[in-house]
């Protein structure tokens, strides 16, 4: 089969664009070639952002880091301001931080992880899968989920509501907060802002074993067309703790084959280096990263739930673990692929994160005062964090004047980047190949990346109506058709 | 003896300044350069009022009697917010990233103010860090060129370690080595001038974001709460 990354001969081909898909942080496109038969030719997810938080963070203080890099994203700030402070940790020399650090820190992540989760689905994924991916767009959006669905729809907002009070308490703001520092937090919470949290845990959680039901349900009436979306085999990667559960705070480096097989387990992440490789394409300002063993052809992997909760051994609470084993279950033992799992993945997680948060908030540790650590400097940090939508890493060289003198972030939406190209082309074949372009066709492109990365669904701006411009220019560059939705903004 | 600003008499010491009795009497005019530890300077002009029918810089203008002051009047605030623009956009003030967010003065004056954006368009210097000190950070990125340093370096500590060189938009702070280094001064971790900086220039390495949000200077009250009743 045609991969359709490069089309043979693009001379003379049709060229659809999809600009901007929308934004992960910044905007992406889908370009398709089409022949005179609008038969699929090429289909390229471009990610046409540039960042430059790599370069401008250089020179800057380690200290100031954390808080700096979390700016990169509006919806996962706190996977950023995490990955951050555990790289720095290794640079002031806390090895180890204390218990009360590390469990604050876990604390706000499990918060970020539950409200980032409910955004996702209940927000921007929930119209397309509650109405269905050719529904009216009057209608599937997350004001139709609120008329057609209000009791799902006020799930997902009082969900979200509860993820940003944790992070808050801990942060210090519900978005870009402070908490986190080099060598430990920056303050512990008192009995009051652990009993408001407390008091809310009933309903999370019975809100987040309903999130799993309304999955399943979907999954269960639209079965093959949910098992088939998109569907793309590949490696798995993620850390897991070092006894294989679950772990989206710390561990190890694991990745598995397609069929589940552990390809390598046990990397420390201060050797991401020598396992990862990232390949550069001419067409995008996303690297695409890989296992170096296995090459760029066929290293890539996908991150995200969907891996999360195959690569682990176990959920290491229990409710999570029982949802795991049923979602397990469906598939007969295989692994899953399909990009529509990622949802169902995504609402055990939502469960794990509540189940974890209300052990956190049982610790004692969590009101205690021993809030920093330090030992001999170092001048490399690593970081790696399983943030919502993936593996995160990043990685500073700090000189002995204390400012940073290199920066690498691989982030989860880089790791998904080829696993995100080959689910659009997938999609392309089965439903745009040979046929006109629809405004429901458009969407089901849209259905499988937002699978993967909310950002790209334009999270933080035109919530549950991406900007869509689709051209239809000739041979020579010259546009024959235009379709624009949300035309009142980009027309 | 009294002098009246914004209608309210105001009570004064011979030889306070405007300012100075102002603020003793619980009312804020809004500053940057002034430090009631310090000669006035008036080089900032933020508190710039109408006195007897005059612009002027309350920081410098002896209090006398019968006086009659003006600070919150449309045109004098007009004024004060676009002195404070300029300083944002005539150096690189990224608030959000900054340490000394929470705590710096001209955030909570820009606040006061009700400074929204810069509005001028950015300058964005290019102004290298001087890391090279051991315990103290010097970023001149964000420096208002407001003297208190320089002041408090050669007033308090004896040893003129800072000073601006250059005029007009090429003015900058220097450091007082032939190197052109922090590092290379005598500056003490003890010393007066690393805790009058008023922004983000002058810092102690490895404390930034020690102190949480909601517990800094300015996080539960403005600055013409704190400046004025400092206790509460």
């Amino acid at each position: 089969m045609n991969s359709l990354e490069k089309a043979e001969h693009p001379a003379g081909l049709k060229r659809i664009a999809i600009e901007p898909v929308s934004r992960v942080e910044g905007h992406g496109k889908v370009t398709i070639l089409l022949d005179a038969e609008n038969r699929v030719h090429q289909v390229r997810l471009h990610i046409v952002e540039f960042r430059g938080f790599e370069r401008f963070i250089q020179g800057r203080p380690y200290w100031e880091v954390p808080v700096m890099v979390q700016r990169l994203c509006g919806i996962c700030p706190v996977s950023h301001h995490l990955a951050a402070s555990k790289a720095l940790d290794q640079v002031v020399g806390a090895r180890r931080i204390t218990p009360t650090a590390e469990k604050l820190r876990r604390l706000m992540h499990y918060g970020q992880i539950l409200q980032s989760h409910a955004l996702h689905f209940y927000h921007l994924s929930s119209p397309d899968l509650l109405f269905g991916f050719d529904a009216p767009v009057a209608i599937r959006n997350v004001v139709g989920v609120l008329q057609a669905y209000p009791e799902a729809a006020k799930r997902g907002v009082m969900l979200r509501k509860f993820g940003q009070e944790v992070i808050r308490i801990t942060a210090g703001k519900r978005v870009h907060g402070t908490g986190s520092v080099p060598g430990g937090v920056n303050k512990c919470i008192t009995p009051e802002e652990r009993d408001l949290l407390v008091a809310g845990l009933p309903d999370v959680l019975r809100w987040a074993d309903e999130g799993i039901a309304l999955v399943a349900q979907l999954h269960g009436a639209h079965r093959e067309a949910w098992d088939r979306f998109g569907t793309v085999r590949s490696n798995l990667l993620s850390i897991v703790r070092r006894d294989g559960a679950l772990d989206l705070y710390d561990g190890v480096i694991r990745a598995r084959d397609a069929d589940g097989h552990i390809l390598v387990d046990g990397i420390e992440p201060t050797a991401y280096g020598d396992l990862i490789r990232e390949n550069v394409r001419s067409w995008s300002y996303m690297k695409f990263p890989y296992l170096q063993s296995l090459g760029a052809e066929h290293g890539w992997y996908k991150v995200g739930p969907l891996a999360r909760l195959q690569n682990c051994d176990f959920i290491p609470t229990p409710r999570a673990e029982a949802a795991r084993q049923a979602f397990a279950a469906t598939a007969g033992g295989q692994i899953v692929h399909a990009p529509l799992a990622f949802h169902w993945a995504r609402m055990i997680e939502l469960l794990h994160s509540a189940e974890v948060i209300a052990e956190l908030l049982d610790d004692p540790d969590l009101l205690k005062n021993d809030l920093m650590a330090s030992g001999p400097r170092a001048t490399t940090g690593v970081g790696i964090i399983e943030a919502p939508r993936g593996t995160l890493i990043h990685h500073y060289e700090v000189d002995a004047q204390d400012l940073v003198t290199q920066c690498n972030l691989i982030v989860s939406t880089t790791h998904n980047n080829q696993a995100m190209n080959e689910a659009i082309r997938e999609v392309a074949r089965e439903y745009l190949d040979g046929r006109e372009i629809t405004e429901g066709l458009l969407n089901h492109i849209e259905v499988a990346i937002r699978a993967y990365d909310p950002c790209l669904s334009c999270a933080t701006h035109a919530l549950g109506k991406m900007p869509l411009v689709v051209e239809l220019l000739d041979a020579t560059g010259a546009l024959v058709d235009r379709r624009v939705r949300d035309a009142e903004q980009l027309a | 003896m009294t002098f009246t600003l914004d209608g309210h008499d105001i009570p004064f010491e011979p030889g306070q300044t405007v300012v100075q009795a102002a603020l003793a009497a619980g009312h804020y005019i809004p500053h940057l350069c002034y430090h009631p530890e310090f000669q006035p300077h008036g080089s900032c002009k933020v508190c710039t009022c109408t006195v007897n029918g005059r612009t002027a810089t309350s920081c410098t203008t002896p209090a006398s009697e019968g006086l009659e002051v003006a600070s919150e009047t449309p045109e004098i605030q007009e004024i004060r917010r676009d002195l404070v623009q300029f300083l944002f956009t005539e150096g690189n003030h990224f608030c959000p990233s900054c340490e000394q967010s929470g705590d710096c003065m001209l955030q909570a004056v820009g606040y006061e103010l009700g400074v929204v954006t810069g509005h001028y368009n950015p300058l964005f210097p290019n102004r290298p860090v001087d890391a090279s000190h051991p315990d103290v950070l010097l970023d001149t990125n964000r420096c208002i060129l407001c003297e208190l340093c320089v002041r408090a370096s050669a007033q308090i500590d004896g040893k003129s370690i800072f000073a601006l060189s250059g005029r007009g938009i090429t003015k900058h702070l220097i450091v007082n080595a032939e190197s052109g280094r922090l590092g290379d001064t005598q500056l003490a971790t003890t010393d007066k001038a690393l805790d009058v900086c008023p922004v983000g220039a002058i810092l102690r390495k490895r404390t930034g974001f020690r102190v949480p949000i909601g517990r800094r200077t300015y996080d539960a009250r403005p600055i013409s709460q704190v400046t004025v009743e400092p206790a509460k």
